[in-house]
Order: structure tokens, then C-alpha cells, then sequence
């Protein structure tokens, strides 16, 4: 156990190496930050002030040994428009988006696995064809679109839901959520299930797909002719075993999901860690930049982790060590 | 002594209308108390079918259209589905096949067993231990408490075969249906697992049918035996009688494939030809294309069942051994 996350916390350094390498000098190819975000009052003296102040005048390679300096001493930098350390900035802002990805996640599990469920016991049903043509249309129209017709039908046209923006907040053990009052319920719905469509899509048709391969085997034939109630079959002995490709799956997404929440954030006015990104990249912010990347591999790092750990409590078979990376 | 199970006329298909497959046709069976009754055919013959007919586990595409399902005084063709639930494991039990399959992966023993017992009997928790322990350690497994504890991929093959006989065995069922539970066994555990099944039946009265295509096996376990092919049971009586003088050419030619029948050196005699498609049957005897003894009237009429002098019932025109008279 021990040398598997030694071995993975390695590969994710080697990853983070990589990664800051490319963005570094990525972002000097790019262009001058200053010359994106400075008044256009501003001098060429007052430009080579602001230059030597950020440590822009120095050669590149000085400025990333000073980065890999700092970074070893946790410092990350500081945002080159906020001025305050890129973390806190981050720190700031993920809750909100950590909240839109979980309550995402839930909705997916909550909505996929029961229609996943019903279609794969009743595949030849009306319904079932319903469920399986929306999954297809979760997977293939873009997220912009279905956020889009959503704010047209429910704010613009109905009334019901407010477009943009996080509700009220409450703070819970130090963290702000707002999915505990109702305005922030109103205002977490719509981009929550925006963002889940594509997980809920999946969860469904793993479901389904499991849940048939799943009936036909002997160990459920088993278990009913053992007489156990089909509640407990269902919902315990073909449940465990489909809980494995969707654990996987799903792990590897919600990933995904948190880092690139970025597009619902744009559409719902989310004040997310994705929103930032983007206005960052857009004045080549690079500590920020750099910041956020760090943060986003050492979380895919850490959900790697949980998933493997999750894995191995779901499947008797695997076991945690040396073989398993 | 009144039988545990009889089956007449039972007729399972595949399928509707047009596409209808009639994978068992008018199979009639009859399980006494503590009698072992093997069920032999080549594969595709219907013997899991029948199983399954019994116990009310079909397919979703299949369903019963004749014939009646008598257990001890109830046609479970009558019991409704929701009902047969609570059949399933208290008075009928199934063992399958291959070990590997039939416990789950990624359940202990200890939660199978459990499920499998409170199914019937809601025990508090340390009674229903109990009752484990003392189960497993019925079919000869030795450190039961820690086999309980066990998930399924740490055990043997013959193990696991113990453990799910120890809990089809769990309420003592009247019938037990065995679907080739030593198919998948290397020869010696084969023995044990026999000569255990065997004990058990005949110690608490249980009803067994066995389904296998090995004849040694049925020599050595059955008091009975049925033959089937293409859905239908083509010879059935006392298993001495039957593989010392079977009365149908199909047994015949089952028996002669068998390695240690024939002088060493000599070439396996083999049935020519393969079992017909349930899509294709022939109209007459569903034999008759693959038989030595074949007439014009095989191929016109299905023969009806008929005694034969040692006590066998066989499906033939041509019988090897001779009729004593028309079955009613
Ligand atoms: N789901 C199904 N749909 C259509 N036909 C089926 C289905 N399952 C089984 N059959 C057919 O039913 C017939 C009987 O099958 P069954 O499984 O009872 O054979 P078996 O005698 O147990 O063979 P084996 O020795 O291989 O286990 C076969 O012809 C098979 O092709
Ligand atoms: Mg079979």
C-alpha cells in the first residue's frame, strides 16, 4: 500500500514537471502579459517597471529556476493582476465549483442508475427506448445548447429558475455552501444538471449494459433459486458488481468535470475556479495559470487515489500493491 | 410412497407465434424421496431447461405451455410468480454447474449464505451464524468460521462447489436439482463431491435430480435415470436396467461412445450425424435421421411411450428390447 501511493505521488510530480515546463515557456511564446493588461497610459519606463517588478525582464529559464524555487518552498506565485497569491485565489473560488461538480455527480447517480436500472430490466419497454434516446442526446448535443434552452425555458420563458449566479450561502464546518437554502437550490439546479447530463448519460448506459450482463449470470440465477427477494438481488448482489465499471468510469470523469466546468460556469455566471481560469488565460496570468494546472493534476492525483481505494473495497479481487498502478 | 415430483407432459417453448421453439416436449418424470434420478443428453437437449421449468427460473423468451409441475400434492404450474419465491430454496434447491460462476465475486460466502437463509428464516444475526458454521461444516469444510469469512476467489473450485451445496442444502428442500455440479471438477474432487451428494440425499430423504452427460457418473450416483434428446425423454427407467439393456437406439449409441465400454485399440463408435435444430425438427421420431433401425413409419409418426419387460418406459418404434405393450 505504502510504496503504491509512493509510486503514484512519483508519477505525479513527473506530470507536474512536465506540465509547468510546457506552460512556462508555452505562455513566453504566447506573449507579454503586460502588454495585455497594463493602461495604455502606461510608458515604455512604466511598462519596464511593472516588467522587472513581476521578474518578466529576466531570460525565461531564470524566471522558471526561480518558479521551481519558490514552488519547493510552497509558494506558487502571485496572480499578476489581482496581486495576491494565486492559491488563495483558487481556494477562493473552488468550493463553488466543487459544489456544482458533487451536486452534478449526484444527480447522475441519483437520475442515472434507477433509469439505467429500469432499462436494463425492461429493455424491451417503451420507456426503456426513451431513456436509452435521451442518453444518446445527453451524449451528443453540446453542453452550451442544452444550458441555453434550459435559461430560455425556465428563466426566460417560465420564470421558474434564476439564470445566472450562486445563491445564499450558508457556511458548513468553515465551508460556504449554498445547496441548504433554497435560493441556493434554485440557483444550483439548472447548472448542476447541465454539467451531470454527460455523467448521467454514461451512468445509464453502464447500468443498463451491466445490469443485462449481470442477470444472465449463474451466481443470480443463484441467488434466486435460493429464493432470495428480488429487492436484495437487485439492489445488492447485480448492484455490486455494476458498481465497479461505473465507479471506474465515473472516476475518471468527475475529474474532468471539475476542470472543465468551465463551460457551464460561462453560461450560469458561476463564480467557479473555472470562470477565473478562463479570464486568466485571457491576460496570460500565468502564476495563476501555472496555479490552477497544479492544483487541477495534484486533485486528479488525490481522485486517482480515492478511486483505487474506492475500487478495491467494491472488488474483492483487487488488491492494492506493487502490481497495481 | 407418494413421489416429491412429477412431471407430465411438460412443454416449454422459445419465442412466440411463428418463431416458437419447442425446446421440451411431453417430458414426464417422476422423483420418489431420497431417489437420485439422473438426467442424461447431449447438450442442447433441454436438461437445464427442465431444471428450470421446475424451479420457475425461464429465460425471459421462454414459458410454459403444457403439461403439469406436481410437487408433493401442488402444480407449481398454478403458483403465481410472486409465490414461487418463497418455493425456490425452501422446498427446491439448485446447484449449477461451474463454481467459478454460480457464487458471487464480489460477495463473501458469509453474505450469500446469509441472504440465502433469511430468505426463509429471519434469525438474529448470531443464530443465523451459527446455523452457517454447522452448515458448511455438514458438506466436510474444514475451519468453517473462516471459510465464512472468505470471498469466493480465495476458495477452491471443489470448495466452492461445498459451499454452494451447503446452501442449496440450507432448508432442507424436498428436491434438489444438480445441473452438472461436477462438470467443471477435476476427477477425485468429483468422487468426493458424488459420494457427498449422495450421503446427504439418502440421509434426509431428498429428492435429487442429477443432470450430466457423463454415463459413469450416472452409474455410479443414480437409482433412475431419463434420457433426453431434442426435448423429449426417449428411454427412462432403473439405472441398472437401462445401461445394461437399453431399450432405445440413442442410449445404445450413448453407451457405445463411452471410452471404457469398448475393447482398448478400437475405434469410438460415434452416433452418426448431430441433434437436430429446435427450428428443424423432423416430423416423426426426432431420432429417426441419426437411426440404424429408421422405417417409413419413424418418419411419419412420433412414437408414443411404451413399458418395456424391465421396467423402462421408451419413445420407439423399433425398441432393441422387446415392448410389453402400449403405455396408456
Ligand atoms: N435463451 C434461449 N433462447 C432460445 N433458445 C434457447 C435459449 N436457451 C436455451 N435454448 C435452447 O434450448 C435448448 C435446451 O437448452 P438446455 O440449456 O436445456 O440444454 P442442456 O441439455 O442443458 O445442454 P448442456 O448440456 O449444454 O447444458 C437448446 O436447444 C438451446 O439451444
Ligand atoms: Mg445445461
Amino acid at each position: 500500500m505504502a510504496e503504491f501511493i509512493l509510486r503514484r505521488i512519483l508519477q505525479a510530480l513527473l506530470v507536474l514537471f512536465v506540465m509547468t515546463v510546457l506552460v512556462f515557456f508555452g505562455i513566453h511564446v504566447i506573449g507579454n502579459p503586460v502588454d495585455l493588461f497594463a493602461s495604455s497610459e502606461c510608458t515604455k519606463a512604466c511598462l519596464d517597471e511593472i516588467m522587472v517588478n513581476l521578474g518578466l525582464d529576466r531570460p525565461v529559464w531564470q524566471q522558471y529556476l526561480i518558479f521551481l524555487g519558490n514552488l519547493a518552498e510552497g509558494d506558487l506565485g502571485r496572480s499578476f493582476t489581482h496581486g495576491v497569491p494565486a492559491m488563495s485565489l483558487i481556494w477562493e473560488r473552488f468550493p463553488a465549483t466543487l459544489e456544482l461538480a458533487v451536486a452534478a455527480l449526484v444527480l447522475a447517480l441519483g437520475i442515472g442508475l434507477p433509469l439505467g436500472f429500469y432499462a436494463g430490466l425492461r429493455p424491451e419497454s417503451i420507456l426503456s427506448k426513451v431513456i436509452m434516446a435521451l442518453s444518446m442526446i445527453g451524449f451528443s448535443v453540446p453542453i452550451f445548447w442544452i444550458g441555453l434552452i434550459l435559461i430560455l425555458t425556465f428563466s426566460v420563458y417560465l420564470g421558474w429558475l434564476p439564470a445566472i449566479g450562486r445563491g445564499e450561502l450558508v457556511s458548513v464546518l468553515g465551508l460556504e455552501v449554498s445547496f441548504l437554502t433554497l435560493d441556493g437550490l434554485r440557483h444550483l439546479a439548472m447548472p448542476a444538471f447541465t454539467l451531470s447530463l454527460l455523467m448521467m448519460s454514461m451512468v445509464i448506459r453502464l447500468t443498463r449494459a451491466g445490469l443485462r450482463e449481470v442477470m444472465t449470470s449463474d451466481y443470480i440465477r443463484f441467488a434466486r433459486a435460493n429464493g432470495v427477494p428480488e429487492y436484495r438481488v437487485l439492489g445488492w448482489h447485480a448492484m455490486k458488481n455494476l458498481l465497479i465499471p461505473i465507479v471506474t468510469v465515473l472516476g475518471m470523469e468527475f475529474g474532468g468535470v471539475i476542470a472543465f466546468a468551465v463551460v457551464t460556469e460561462s453560461i450560469f455566471s458561476w463564480p467557479g475556479v473555472g470562470k477565473m481560469l478562463i479570464d486568466a488565460i485571457s491576460v496570460l496570468d500565468r502564476p495563476l495559470i501555472v496555479a490552477y494546472l497544479i492544483f487541477v493534476v495534484t486533485m486528479f492525483v488525490l481522485l486517482n487515489l480515492v478511486i483505487d481505494i474506492l475500487y478495491s473495497l467494491l472488488d474483492p479481487r483487487v488488491r492494492l500493491g506493487a502490481g497495481a498502478v | 410412497m407418494a413421489p416429491v415430483l412429477t412431471l407430465r407432459g411438460l412443454t416449454t417453448v422459445f419465442g412466440k407465434g411463428t418463431q416458437e421453439l419447442r425446446a421440451l416436449d411431453g417430458v414426464d418424470l417422476t422423483v420418489n424421496a431420497g431417489e437420485i434420478v439422473a438426467l442424461v443428453g447431449e447438450s442442447g437437449s433441454g436438461k437445464s431447461l427442465t431444471g428450470f421449468s421446475i424451479n420457475g427460473l425461464l429465460p425471459a423468451n421462454a414459458r410454459i405451455t403444457g403439461g403439469s409441475i406436481d410437487l408433493s400434492g401442488t402444480d407449481l404450474r398454478t403458483v403465481p410468480a410472486r409465490e414461487m419465491r418463497k418455493i425456490r430454496g425452501k422446498e427446491v434447491g439448485m446447484i449449477f454447474q461451474d463454481p467459478m460462476m454460480t457464487l458471487n465475486p464480489v460477495l463473501r460466502v458469509e453474505t450469500q449464505m446469509r441472504d440465502a437463509l433469511r430468505a426463509h428464516d429471519p434469525l438474529p444475526r448470531a443464530a443465523l451464524r451459527e446455523r452457517l458454521i454447522a452448515a458448511l461444516a455438514e458438506v466436510g469444510i474444514a475451519a468453517p468460521e473462516q471459510r465464512l469469512r472468505a470471498w469466493p476467489h480465495e476458495l477452491s473450485g471443489g470448495m466452492r462447489q461445498r459451499v454452494a451445496i451447503a446452501t442449496a442444502l440450507l432448508h432442507s428442500p424436498k428436491l434438489i436439482i444438480a445441473d452438472e455440479p461436477t462438470t467443471a471438477l477435476d476427477v477425485t474432487i468429483q468422487g468426493q463431491i458424488l459420494a457427498l451428494a449422495q450421503k446427504l440425499c439418502k440421509e434426509r430423504g431428498t429428492a435429487l435430480i442429477w443432470i450430466t452427460h457423463d454415463l459413469a457418473v450416472v452409474a455410479g450416483i443414480a437409482d433412475r435415470v431419463s434420457v433426453m434428446y431434442a426435448g423429449r425423454v426417449v428411454e427412462e427407467g432403473p439405472v441398472d436396467a437401462v445401461l445394461d439393456a437399453p431399450a432405445h437406439p440413442y442410449t445404445r449409441g450413448l453407451i457405445d461412445s463411452v471410452a471404457a465400454n469398448q475393447p482398448k485399440g478400437t475405434r469410438l463408435p460415434m452416433i452418426p450425424g448431430r441433434m437436430p435444430l429446435l427450428s428443424d425438427l423432423p416430423k416423426g421420431c426426432v431420432f429417426a435421421p441419426r437411426c440404424s433401425r429408421r422405417s417409413a413409419l419413424c418418419d411419419s409418426t412420433s412414437p408414443p411411450p411404451r413399458a418395456t419387460g424391465q421396467g423402462q418406459t421408451v419413445r420407439c418404434h423399433h425398441p432393441l428390447t422387446e415392448p410389453a405393450g402400449a403405455l396408456a
